[in-house]
């Protein structure tokens, strides 16, 4: 079996038994990279140098005996949107398309101090907004379970890049859904975690409210041991929560005895695709069969959902995206007569036509006589959202829904109507509006072969339980076992 | 001409004199190389979030209680959003519907005359950086140093009528804030500035006339100067049937003049919202009595503290305590000396002129409190006479050297040995038959003249006093 076929767990016991070296599953994950990227296109920057420089150091150092951390000399890939200390952060857009942090992500951090090694980052929609990765400026990202489809996003890059085995774990954020759905079209694990877990000191903002990192891996295992690195309080983010340290490793069970999994069928609608549905309904007889009992909720609110997010998201992204303004760094066109000019020009050519799209409808609802209508009803509505998932966790431990209503869409195919790609977040968008986690397992396939994700919502800061349920189904389910062909289908 | 009513309200921005910023650990200190002093955070960096420094939630609750304002057990911070070279993140962080403190006053004093200006609210913000023209390139540089350096603006009630209460509004909160020590108040250097909104309408109407807004002015006298050409000009173009718009004054301090800039600034939509990046400001009222009981003697306090210890007139102790500065320098000295009325005397005497020529502050004075301290002792124990001392206290302002040394150096000790001064009395009686002969005449004007040969002869060292009682004494036998 091939190295790079393992998965992070695994990779890591080799490497701290000895069995391999990190140069070997260095080389393992490059030559994979080496033979599939071309095809996927799921990178914006490789590190290779950095990589191999670092897998030296590491493995100098386990060979001196010392502890190199859980993640010692494990290739992991990080989306571009996430701060690297002199490697580019692009956010896959023009305006950033040359610009290099001069400091870590504390989630870089972290993972660096655990001992990972990072392979590159990761291709994603531009500023994070969209559900396909194709407002990437810089490349457009194929679905490694097959390559005329979109990997979902905006993570997609970091989706396909753990699909298809380049590397073992993925960072990736999630504003909406931006790491469960595309873990569900590419059939790996995505964890979005409760909001204030992950520091995001360092996350290029989309939406402050609404944004969190978290971590695509090939199993639910491996995003708890993700999850043991990345989360914990940080001074430099105030938002960040200052909860007592959990190991979510430990005392994973492959039941669900006891737990009582809450089913919101108000909430799952004529809008879902047929085999998606169908996917579902054998979930709920999969966590039955391990031992849940299963329990009818009302959602009622969570159709505002969406609306509620377009409104809040792309008011705090109007903001947030202010800053490039083509003076101190980023893009800055070059013919201008006046500073009025030099703003609009490098505005207009730096950034793609969905992020305009989003400034605009943000510089809409937060104007002056607008903002009772829309941003401050949008906040009533979000403590509605947040009240409703609260009343519902009374009657159950976790929430089982889709990940998304619909498998993987060719290129192309939401392109007359951006408001279709919008409702590929249905299902998602309410976890980020209640600031809870949520996490996408592979579910089945649809009948193009297609993967289609089952996702688990939990109490905030429960994400014990959430990955507690999501191991349970995937060690009673073996959709997870099943690799991409890394071809053109259907 | 009909009589018109003056309607003026002050936005004060005070910076807050914390070592490290608002929302990083970058210093606040005035006057370093360009772009020293900043960070990711405070340059705005894409990913950076700021964390909020603590004391300036203290130093803002300090300036709330000591301006009679309720302080918000819950506040928040807001986005002020506009684009502009000096502000990185293309949003100001401030605090829009829910500021920290709402709702005081403090009494102002114009000619004896007791006034109370209500204050609106106080609310922390962060700086913008600075635009440095240069006139050779044509090129503009931005500086960031001072970027989210604290500040907190005090937003009065339209409550003041004319220049001189502006003036003395503003040199209460002066006082107040220096007093806390929240501020430095270096107008000269921005640290204390001030917006001015201003509109007049005719006496007896209800309704206020349109305002204008003239912003940053960093000195009394500029205050006062703007206020005077803006209340006659809008009332000139009232009088002329003109309209008065709403639009920013650039005031031109050097000649008088403010120029209108009819400026699409006050269209501006600053599309206001909460700032997501920061948590609510939650403040207990165990923390806001601590930061209650740790404040200091406010200036009225003292100001009847110095009459009834001190036993100095009402006046004096208005002046002394009006600055922080003073009031310390005055209560230094006094101890060293324990003499307060000539302390209080020379303070507001020569003292405050040479300073006020020189354009500094009494602490950044070279004559410290010891120093005038000894010299008062020098005259009370008549080792000199009040008139050279005036003499030496202008050396001592110049050179900062200590008053003994200057006595010494020069031979400026007072001359009160009663035989060495009768012998040159006698020698300039004797010089002088006239002068004598006119006292005895009846020109008591003579006997100045002849004090005066006198200290000519002792170059000013001899005790006047004893001259006197001497002379009288020679001429009368």
């Amino acid at each position: 079996m091939d190295l790079y076929s393992l998965t992070l767990t695994d990779i890591a016991k080799k490497i701290k038994n000895k069995e391999v070296t990190i140069k070997e599953v260095l080389d393992s994950v490059y030559s994979r990279i080496d033979e599939v990227e071309p095809k996927v296109d799921a990178y914006i920057t490789l590190t290779r140098d950095m990589a191999y420089q670092r897998a030296e150091e590491l493995q100098q150092r386990l060979d001196n005996g010392e502890d190199i951390g859980v993640l010692g000399g494990v290739p992991i890939a990080i989306k571009d949107n996430i701060c690297t200390n002199s490697v580019k952060t692009t956010c896959a857009s023009r305006m950033l398309e040359n610009f290099t942090p001069i400091y870590n992500a504390t989630v870089v951090k972290r993972l660096e101090d655990a001992g990972a090694i990072m392979v590159g980052k990761t291709n994603m929609d531009e500023f994070a907004m969209g559900s396909s990765t194709e407002t990437s400026y810089i490349k457009k990202t194929k679905n490694p379970w097959n390559l005329a489809r979109v990997p979902g996003g905006s993570s997609g890059g970091s989706a396909a890049a753990v699909s298809a085995d380049m590397a073992y774990a993925a960072l990736g954020s999630d504003t909406g859904g931006s790491i469960r759905q595309p873990a569900s079209y590419c059939s790996v694990v995505g964890l979005k975690p409760t909001y204030g877990l992950i520091s995001r000191f360092g996350l290029i903002a989309f939406a402050s409210s609404l944004d969190q990192i978290g971590p695509f891996t090939k199993t639910v295992e491996d995003a708890a041991l993700m999850l043991n690195v990345i989360a914990g309080y940080d001074k430099m983010d105030t938002t960040s929560a200052n909860v007592e340290k959990v190991d979510y490793v430990s005392g994973l069970s492959n039941n669900l005895n006891g737990k009582v999994v809450g089913i919101p069928t108000d909430f799952i609608t004529d809008g879902i695709n047929k085999d998606v549905k169908l996917a579902y309904d054998k979930a709920i007889e999969t966590v039955k069969n391990a031992g849940a009992k299963v329990q009818e909720i009302k959602l009622e609110y969570a159709k505002y959902s969406l609306a509620t997010y377009y409104i809040i998201a792309t008011a705090e992204a109007s903001s947030n995206l202010g800053r490039y303004d083509g003076i101190r760094y980023g893009y800055r066109a070059k013919d201008f007569s006046d500073l009025d000019e030099l703003y609009v020009k490098s505005r207009t050519e730096g950034f793609g036509e969905e992020v305009k799209r989003r400034i605009m409808l943000g510089t809409y609802v937060l104007s002056s006589g607008y903002y009772d209508a829309y941003y401050k009803r949008a906040q009533q509505v979000r403590t509605l959202i947040v009240e409703n998932f609260k009343k519902a966790f009374e009657a159950c431990d976790v929430i089982m829904i889709p990940t998304a209503p619909n498998t993987s869409f060719k290129f192309g195919a939401h392109n007359a109507s951006p408001l279709e790609m919008y409702l590929e977040d249905i299902y998602t968008v309410p976890v980020n509006i209640a600031g809870l986690p949520g996490i996408s397992v592979p579910g089945g396939f649809d009948n193009n072969g297609m993967p289609i994700g089952i996702q688990f919502i939990a109490k905030a800061f429960d994400e014990k339980t959430l990955l507690q349920a999501a191991y349970a189904f995937e060690q009673n389910t073996d959709y997870h076992t099943e690799r991409p062909k890394i071809e053109e289908g259907k | 001409m009909k009589d018109y009513e003056v309607i003026i309200g002050l936005e004060v921005h005070a910076e807050l004199s914390t070592k490290t910023k608002i929302y990083c650990n970058c210093s606040t200190s005035f006057g370093a190389d360009p772009n020293t002093h900043c960070c990711p955070i405070c340059t705005g960096m894409p990913g950076t979030l700021p964390v909020l420094n603590e004391k300036v939630v203290e130093y803002a609750i300090k300036a709330g209680l000591a301006t009679n304002c309720e302080i918000s057990r819950f506040s928040k911070q807001d986005r002020k959003n506009y684009f502009y070279p000096d502000l990185p993140k293309a949003y100001q962080i401030s605090q829009y519907d829910l500021p920290l403190c709402i709702g005081g006053h403090v009494d102002i004093n114009v000619d004896g005359n007791k006034k109370t200006i209500g204050i609106t609210r106080i609310h922390i913000e962060e700086d913008a950086g600075k635009l440095i023209h240069d006139a050779y390139t044509g090129d503009t540089l931005v500086d960031m140093n001072r970027c989210a350096v604290p500040l907190i603006e005090i937003v009065s009630e339209p409550d003041i009528r004319n220049a001189d209460e502006a003036v003395a509004y503003m040199q209460t909160l002066k006082s107040i804030l220096e007093y806390l020590e929240v501020c430095d108040c270096k107008m000269q250097e921005g640290s204390l500035r001030c917006d001015v909104n201003l509109s007049v309408r005719p006496v007896g109407q209800k309704e206020f006339g349109t305002r204008t807004e003239t912003k940053n002015l960093n000195s009394f006298r500029a205050i006062h100067n703007l206020i005077e050409f803006e209340t006659k000009r809008q009332i000139e173009v009232l009088e002329n049937g003109g309209v008065i718009h709403q639009e920013t004054i650039r005031w031109d301090d050097a000649k008088g003049v403010g120029y209108a800039m009819r400026s699409k600034e006050d269209a501006q939509d600053y599309r206001y919202f909460p700032e997501p990046d920061l948590a609510p400001i939650v403040l207990s009222d165990e923390y806001i009595n601590d930061i209650k009981n740790s404040l200091p003697e406010m200036p009225h306090i003292k100001k009847e503290r110095y009459v009834s210890e001190f036993n100095l007139p009402e006046y004096d102790a208005e002046i002394l305590t009006a600055s922080k500065h003073t009031a310390d320098y005055f209560e230094k000295a006094t101890a060293a000396c324990n003499n307060p009325k000539a302390v209080a005397n020379w303070i507001m005497g020569d003292f405050t002129k040479m300073l006020n020529e020189k354009e500094i502050e009494i602490n950044e004075s070279k004559v410290t409190e010891e120093n005038l301290a000894s010299l008062i002792c020098l005259i009370d124990k008549g080792t000199i006479s009040s008139k050279i001392a005036k003499q030496i206290f202008e050396e001592m302002f110049e050179t900062g050297e200590k008053a003994e040394d200057i006595v010494n150096k020069k031979g400026l000790v007072q001359i009160s040995d009663e035989g060495a001064i009768k012998e040159i009395v006698k020698k300039v009686v004797e010089a002088n038959p006239q002068s004598v002969a006119d006292y005895k005449a009846g020109k008591d004007r003579a006997i100045g003249f002849l004090v005066g040969q006198i200290m000519k002869e002792t170059k000013g060292k001899a005790n006047p006093q004893i001259v006197n009682k001497l002379l009288l004494e020679i001429i009368n036998n």
